[in-house]
């Protein structure tokens, strides 16, 4: 172990100025000890202790790893015993700390291609008694696996860094990290804090395993994880060093990366219902949703990102061109300004990218000219980063505090300072070295002339100009070692003037007619004046949400009276001519003929036009960041965590008369995630904001096909035939009961007898299932064939509950009169077949079979295309199965807000119910209707009267950001828009061929 | 009394409940007065008198003489010409998720001298689905590759596909590449944008194909025969690309190579490029009417809208329905269009004279015009809309053909067990 280091005390030793190695003191020495104690003094610096205080012509002391002292003025006793080096001119700013390294730390496996073909990895392949899922690696000690890393150390040391917290990423539970000096020194001086943070994200990384797959899957492992390690505290069955570890390591501060702002946003619900916290390393895209972010009150760590500016070569690229793309590229470079702006406390590290570390200082200057202002830039690689890691040797130049701090030639923000050196543990490294020759504004004596003139450090060089535009002369220097000639030629004048240079000034080697002087800092109005222009760069236009109809402004009026429209109740009195509609905050208040609404309330004049209650899909997978898990029960998993309120599908469906929806977990397993029920609201900041209150919880149960891996000829899943769903479900509810039972006899124990007996553990798996067997959440099941729909509802009479619904059912009409019996109800395809064996005898009669038998039926889409035109879908029961209109009507409204039991609210036009309405061009069965207003709880979020404005607008925005992407001068990047996403029940990746891909197995 | 033809046939197919129907044998002279005729071309003759003999259309107007036979009135119903589902696979896939069930796509890139008519099933259960609502007349094409393969336009109402081609072979399928497409980004899962590396290479083997049929003097290779029919006018290239520039490189390409009037297969990536498609005098084929705005910031009518936008611009357009497993809906997508900027006989050309010209079979089918083929149907209703899509017969040339097929049976048959 020793022999290893020495190459490092080596390396030490060749580039420490002071020539005396850092030495570890249990380590043997070859040779003399030559401990030496030396006290270093830079003085005349402009000392910056922190953001906000900075000392002039200030005198830093230095002694072995720290900082001695400090002193404002010349202190001659202090500097008795010290080396003094001068450095006036020089800036010198605490070491900066880089949050989100690896440096120093082994590579992580490559991460597996995921592989939905082959043969199914169900269980962890980690050998050892570690966490039973290969995503969960807490024990994981990255002090243990840390060595200094001399050739990225020093990368990190050229763009200021002198601390990093090092952690491994990879997994969703990462375990913790080291915090390190970035000198060369060996290991056991390097590290700070062996274990300084734990990490966390929703990332699997390298797990081969495959739950989970999707968001809301790694949400449930993080949230099961964490209550298997408060049980674990008090078991003595099993060993885990990953439980133990979580438990060990419980007060370090918590990161967790995200890789988007909805994850960010989830970070803070997660910690909140176990009462802790997390900091989030964002992707830097926090200004997408400004107030969540705000409100969730959560420490950020923001890489410094710069996308480029997308790269159009003509006008039939630019289709091609999202807007999203080139709005992002716009504002992405204010970000931390938003941040500062909004209050929010955040650090800054290195943009994620290869080359972020080697332009951190320029992209920390372009956020500064984005507004960013120079204090909270400061604090952000400084004292955030120490505050976060609860260190107070770390961030600010006290006395005592670790001898870490970068040299600059000039205001660390100003555009032409460079990084002289970098200073960690008390080690010097030089980066651009101490400038020959302080920059400034200088006066040059010559005889009885005077020549004056600005001396700047270019890239390490000296270089000469004249102050005054008019001044004709020509100023130079060229410098060879120490020795330099000043040139000053013009029409009559014709200088060279040799000198030396020594402590940083230009002198006459003879004593000769000359003498140089340094007036001030470097003159120039011009600069100044556009480094003014360059800090005031005006913040652009935030849509919200942040897509193009997000540029649409939402009135949030909710009271309005809609007159004298054709009005579908969908209650007893049907469909009324000429009628009004009076809605009040929300709520529809009266329905009737000459209603009134005061002077100033809203009228929307329906004469010729339909209004009907909002259709409401029983099946959607919109709005969502992933759709499905594939444990064989997901019941744990929760749509609700991987809510997206940007998803433009929603103004879609909203432009389609879609008002209401459960979002869905898709059908890769025979018990999937629990549903989401939400209002198509388009705008809202927050993801919970959609969800509807008080909602019956639902969750998703899938048979068939999917289920049971049919498409995957090498599947080795239980279940792989339609006898095995049922014992799944059979094992499941059995095994719920059981556990519930353990509970019930452990709850009714004495407080005494408590303490002397290991509680259960909690299970989430089946808490959601007991919740299913008790008839507290309800069954929306996937289903197509007859034998397995009459399974499920055998399976749920023997443990005593209800099937809620059967959707997709596209057989039910052959067992409509069983369903009937049982009170289930169901929601179809209307016309839908020919897709996979299982739909191969579904007939568009279906709806109406159904419906007629007395079965509630609704009419579905499980995609967010066919969603946007469910009243078209509805008008085929009467051509199927010869429905009247109103029963038509009610397939996507009143019936699926009943079997989503929201039929006391919705579904209907009542007084007393939501003001959830949609008027139509004309009858909304016609295939020639159009939606002409959406209202949701009474305000109006989709105007077809508006749409030419919102459209022009977008043109207009984006041939504005296109010319502006065009003319700018930055790097560009080939257009690179990912088309959206759209899952439906299969989805894995939301791209419908990958995605048959995955099932058939074709691409491993 | 439909009820009772229903019952009765009912009742007669029981024990044949698994086949498709047998096809009519021969055609049948009617005569329907008051009938509204949806001519195909655009024009609507209201309370028209349409007489079809010896399988083809001797009457379709306003008649002082009556016509000799019995008359049928069809007072407030409709006439339309059989729709004509351009571009499908129906006949080559029966379930998709079923690979043996699969018949459309043959391995490879370049495979000009596959054909599909030997593989259309004229038993496929998709067919009398498509029938129900209209469609009468399809164009079943090959898939994949650069150069999919040839089509054939079949009528469906055949014993076997030598009965059921109108015209064997009419076109060559090409999938034109595009510099940039979507591909599946494994690292971060998602897709993305990619520029194509190969795509100049793609390129050149397409062209390459064609310049070495063309300098071809043998007779020994099976690929380039089949793409010599294309030189020799004998049948005509569809090109399918949904991408601006490759829109103007491929139809630039095929008309200097002597291809004046290719059809171009597309969707809303046309919209850039309308003007130049004007100019070129070149047909197109949409896609998928019913889909999601191309980008997020794209209209949210945009798909909706094309069509309209295209007739404006005074391009031949005709509209298809991808796949074939929901294509019974193609007279809904056009009505759709209506809603969008697209006037109402015109949408209804879409699916009946504008594909049987691109298709080169409009000197017999698409229109309701003397002489032409008595392919047609009565509805009760406007059959571009859900409700009105009640059809009570059609004919193929002249031929009555089964519309209660198995899909009817199995409704009648539930919803018999319920009432009783």
């Amino acid at each position: 172990m020793k022999l290893k280091l020495k190459p490092f005390v080596l390396a030490a030793l060749a580039c420490s100025s002071s020539g005396q190695a850092a030495s570890i003191p249990t380590d043997v020495i070859n040779g003399n000890v030559d401990d030496r104690n030396t006290i270093t003094a830079l003085t005349n610096a402009t000392i910056h202790l922190n953001a906000d205080k900075t000392i002039e012509h200030a005198t830093l002391l230095i002694q072995n790893d720290r900082i001695l002292s400090i002193h404002a003025k010349s202190n001659h006793k202090a500097l008795t015993n010290a080396v003094v080096k001068d450095y006036s001119g020089m800036h010198i700013y605490p070491g900066f700390i880089n949050l989100d390294s690896d440096v120093g730390l082994p590579e992580p496996n490559k991460r597996e291609p995921f592989k939905w073909g082959g043969p199914e990895t169900i269980n962890s392949t980690t050998k050892g008694a570690y966490n039973s899922n290969e995503a969960i690696k807490t024990s994981y000690d990255a002090a243990k696996h840390f060595s200094t890393d001399t050739k990225n150390n020093k990368k990190l040391r050229a763009a200021g860094f002198t601390n990093a917290l090092s952690h491994r990423k990879d997994g969703i539970m990462r375990g913790t990290a080291v915090l390190s000096h970035l000198s060369d020194h060996p290991e056991e001086l390097n590290m700070v804090v062996a274990k300084a943070a734990q990490h966390y994200s929703f990332d699997k990384g390298s797990s081969k395993q495959d739950y989970p797959i999707s968001l809301m899957g790694s949400v449930a492992l993080i949230r099961q994880t964490w209550l298997d390690a408060q049980w674990y505290k008090q078991q003595n069955e099993m060993h885990d060093f990953d439980l133990a570890a979580i438990n060990a390591n419980k007060s370090l501060p918590k990161i967790i990366n995200t890789t988007n702002w909805q994850q960010t946003l989830l970070a803070k619900t997660i910690a909140d219902e176990f009462g802790t916290d997390f900091v989030v390393k964002t992707s830097g895209d926090s200004y997408q949703n400004l107030a969540a972010i705000k409100a969730s009150e959560q420490t950020l760590i923001v890489p410094l990102t710069k996308p480029k500016a997308p790269k159009i070569n003509d006008e039939l690229d630019a289709w091609n061109i999202s807007y999203r793309d080139l709005k992002k590229w716009e504002v992405a470079p204010f970000n931390p300004a938003l941040l500062e702006k909004e209050g929010i406390e955040f650090a800054l590290v290195p943009d994620d990218s290869a080359k972020g570390l080697d332009t951190f200082l320029k992209d920390l200057r372009n956020a500064h000219q984005h507004g960013l202002s120079e204090k909270t830039a400061l604090r952000a690689i400084t004292a955030i980063p120490a505050k976060i890691l609860n260190n107070s040797e770390l961030g600010e130049l006290n006395k005592g505090n670790f001898a870490n701090f970068v040299v600059t030639t000039g205001p660390l923000l100003a555009e032409d300072t460079l990084i002289a050196e970098t200073w960690a543990a008390g080690e010097p490294y030089t980066i651009k070295g101490l400038p020959v020759m302080n920059a400034g504004h200088y006066q040059l004596a010559y005889g009885n002339d005077l020549y004056e003139f600005n001396l700047m450090n270019e890239k390490g060089k000296l270089k000469l100009a004249a102050i005054d535009e008019e001044d004709e002369l020509k100023y130079s220097i060229k410098t060879a070692g120490n020795f330099a000639t000043l040139s000053i030629s013009g029409d009559e004048v014709n200088h060279d003037l040799f000198g030396m240079i020594d402590n940083r000034e230009f002198i006459a080697v003879d004593n000769g007619d000359w003498k140089l002087q340094k007036m001030g800092p470097v003159k120039n109005d011009k600069d100044a004046e556009q480094s003014k222009e360059k800090n005031n760069k005006d913040l652009p236009s935030i849509p919200s949400p942040f897509a193009a109809y997000g540029m649409l402004d939402i009135d949030d009026e909710d009271s309005v009276l809609i007159k004298n429209a054709t009005v579908w109740t969908n209650e007893k009195d049907g469909i009324l001519t000429n009628t009004d509609v009076l809605v009040v905050n929300g709520k529809i208040k009266s329905i009737g003929s000459d209603l009134s609404i005061g002077k100033n309330g809203r009228k929307i004049d329906g004469t010729g036009m339909h209004l009907t209650s909002g259709i409401i899909d029983e099946h959607a997978h919109i709005a969502l960041l992933s759709v499905n898990d594939i444990a064989v029960n997901s019941s744990m998993v929760r749509m609700k965590d991987a809510i997206n309120p940007h998803d433009v599908n929603i103004y879609r469906n909203l432009a389609g008369g879609v008002t209401a929806a459960q979002l869905l977990h898709g059908s890769a397993n025979p018990i999937g995630g629990q549903s989401a029920l939400v209002k198509l609201k388009w705008g809202v900041d927050h993801p919970e904001d959609l969800l509807i209150e008080g909602a019956t919880g639902f969750i998703k149960f899938a048979l068939g096909e999917n289920v049971k891996r049919s498409r995957n000829q090498e599947s080795i899943r239980y279940p792989l035939t339609r006898m095995g769903v049922e014992q799944v479900y059979r094992d499941a509810f059995t095994q719920a009961l059981a556990y519930e039972k353990t509970w019930t006899d452990y709850n009714k124990l004495s407080s005494g007898a408590k303490k002397k007996t290991t509680a259960p553990r909690r299970d989430l798996v089946m808490e959601a299932t007991l919740e299913v067997v008790n008839q507290e959440r309800m069954i929306s099941c996937h289903s197509y064939v007859q034998s397995e729909i009459n399974m499920l509802m055998h399976v749920a009479d023997d443990f005593g509950f209800n099937v809620n619904t059967f959707t997709h059912i596209l057989e039910g009409y052959k067992v409509a009169d069983k369903m009937k019996a049982h009170g289930v109800g169901a929601s179809t395809f209307s016309d839908w077949w020919a897709f996979k064996w299982e739909v191969n005898y579904a007939i568009p009669y279906n709806a109406a079979l159904m419906h007629n038998a007395g079965v509630v039926t609704a009419i579905n889409s499980d995609s967010a295309e066919m969603s946007r035109r469910l009243n078209q879908e509805a008008a085929k029961s009467i051509k199927y199965g010869g429905l009247s209109e109103e029963e038509a009507w009610k397939l996507v409204t009143l019936n699926p807000a009943k079997l989503l039991h929201l039929d006391d609210r919705m579904g209907s036009i009542k007084a007393g119910k939501d003001a959830d309405l949609v008027l139509w061009s004309e009858n909304p069965l016609s295939i020639y209707a159009k939606v002409v207003k959406t209202m949701v709880d009474g305000v109006v979020y989709y105007d077809r009267d508006k749409q030419a404005e919102i459209e022009q607008m977008i043109a207009d925005e984006r041939s504005r950001l296109i010319t502006l992407s065009k003319n700018s001068k930055g790097p560009k990047a080939p257009f690179k828009t990912k088309p959206m996403k759209t899952y439906e029940c299969e989805s894995i990746t939301g791209h419908h061929n990958i995605d048959q891909h995955f099932f058939t197995g074709a691409i491993k | 009394m439909n009820k009772i033809i229903t019952l009765s046939l009912l009742l007669i197919s029981l024990s044949v409940q698994a086949l498709t129907p047998a096809p009519s044998k021969k055609p049948v002279d009617k005569i329907f007065i008051n009938a509204n005729i949806h001519v195909g071309n655009g024009k609507v003759l209201k309370n028209a008198q349409f007489a079809i003999q010896d399988g083809k259309i001797v009457r379709a107007g306003h008649y002082k003489m009556p016509y000799t036979g019995k008359e049928i009135d069809l007072k407030g119903k409709h006439i339309y010409p059989g729709f004509i589902l351009a571009n499908t696979n129906l006949g080559l896939a029966e379930i998709d998720a079923v690979r043996a069930s699969i018949d459309g796509k043959e391995t490879g890139q370049l495979n000009p001298n596959v054909r599909s008519i030997v593989a259309y099933n004229t038993d496929s259960e998709r067919i009398p689905t498509m029938r129900f609502n209209g469609i009468l007349l399809a164009q079943t094409t090959p898939t994949g590759g650069l150069v999919s393969g040839t089509s054939s336009v079949v009528q469906l109402d055949a014993w076997n596909w030598e009965d059921a081609a109108i015209k064997t072979d009419d076109a060559l399928h090409v999938n034109w590449p595009a510099e940039w497409a979507n591909r599946f980004d494994w690292t971060t899962f998602t897709m993305q944008l990619k520029q194509d590396k190969k795509y100049q290479k793609k390129v050149d083997d397409i062209k390459n194909l064609f310049k070495d049929a063309k300098s071809d003097t043998g007779n020994n290779n099976v690929k380039l025969n089949a793409v010599k029919q294309v030189l020799n006018g004998k049948k005509n290239v569809f090109i399918h690309t949904n991408d601006p520039k490759a829109i103007i490189e491929s139809i630039r390409y095929f008309q200097s190579i002597g291809v004046k009037q290719p059809v171009l297969v597309t969707a809303q990536g046309i919209e850039p490029v309308i003007d130049f498609i004007k100019k070129a005098d070149i047909g197109v084929i949409l896609t998928s009417t019913h889909a999601l705005p191309a980008t997020s910031d794209s209209s949210i009518d945009k798909a909706y809208a094309v069509a309209g936008k295209l007739d404006n611009a005074g391009v031949l357009t005709a509209l298809s329905y991808p796949g074939s497993m929901s294509s019974r809906n193609l007279a809904f997508t056009a009505g759709t269009t209506v809603a969008y900027g697209n006037d109402k006989a015109t949408a209804l050309s879409m699916i009946t004279l504008n594909p049987a010209k691109l298709l080169g079979i409009d000197d017999v089918y698409g229109s309701l015009e003397i002489g032409k083929s008595a392919t047609f149907f009565i509805s009760e209703g406007d059959a571009l809309d859900m409700r009105g899509n009640i059809i009570q017969e059609a004919y193929i040339d002249g031929r009555p053909i089964e519309l209660h097929t198995r899909q009817q049976k199995l409704y009648e048959r539930f919803k018999d067990k319920y009432q009783n």
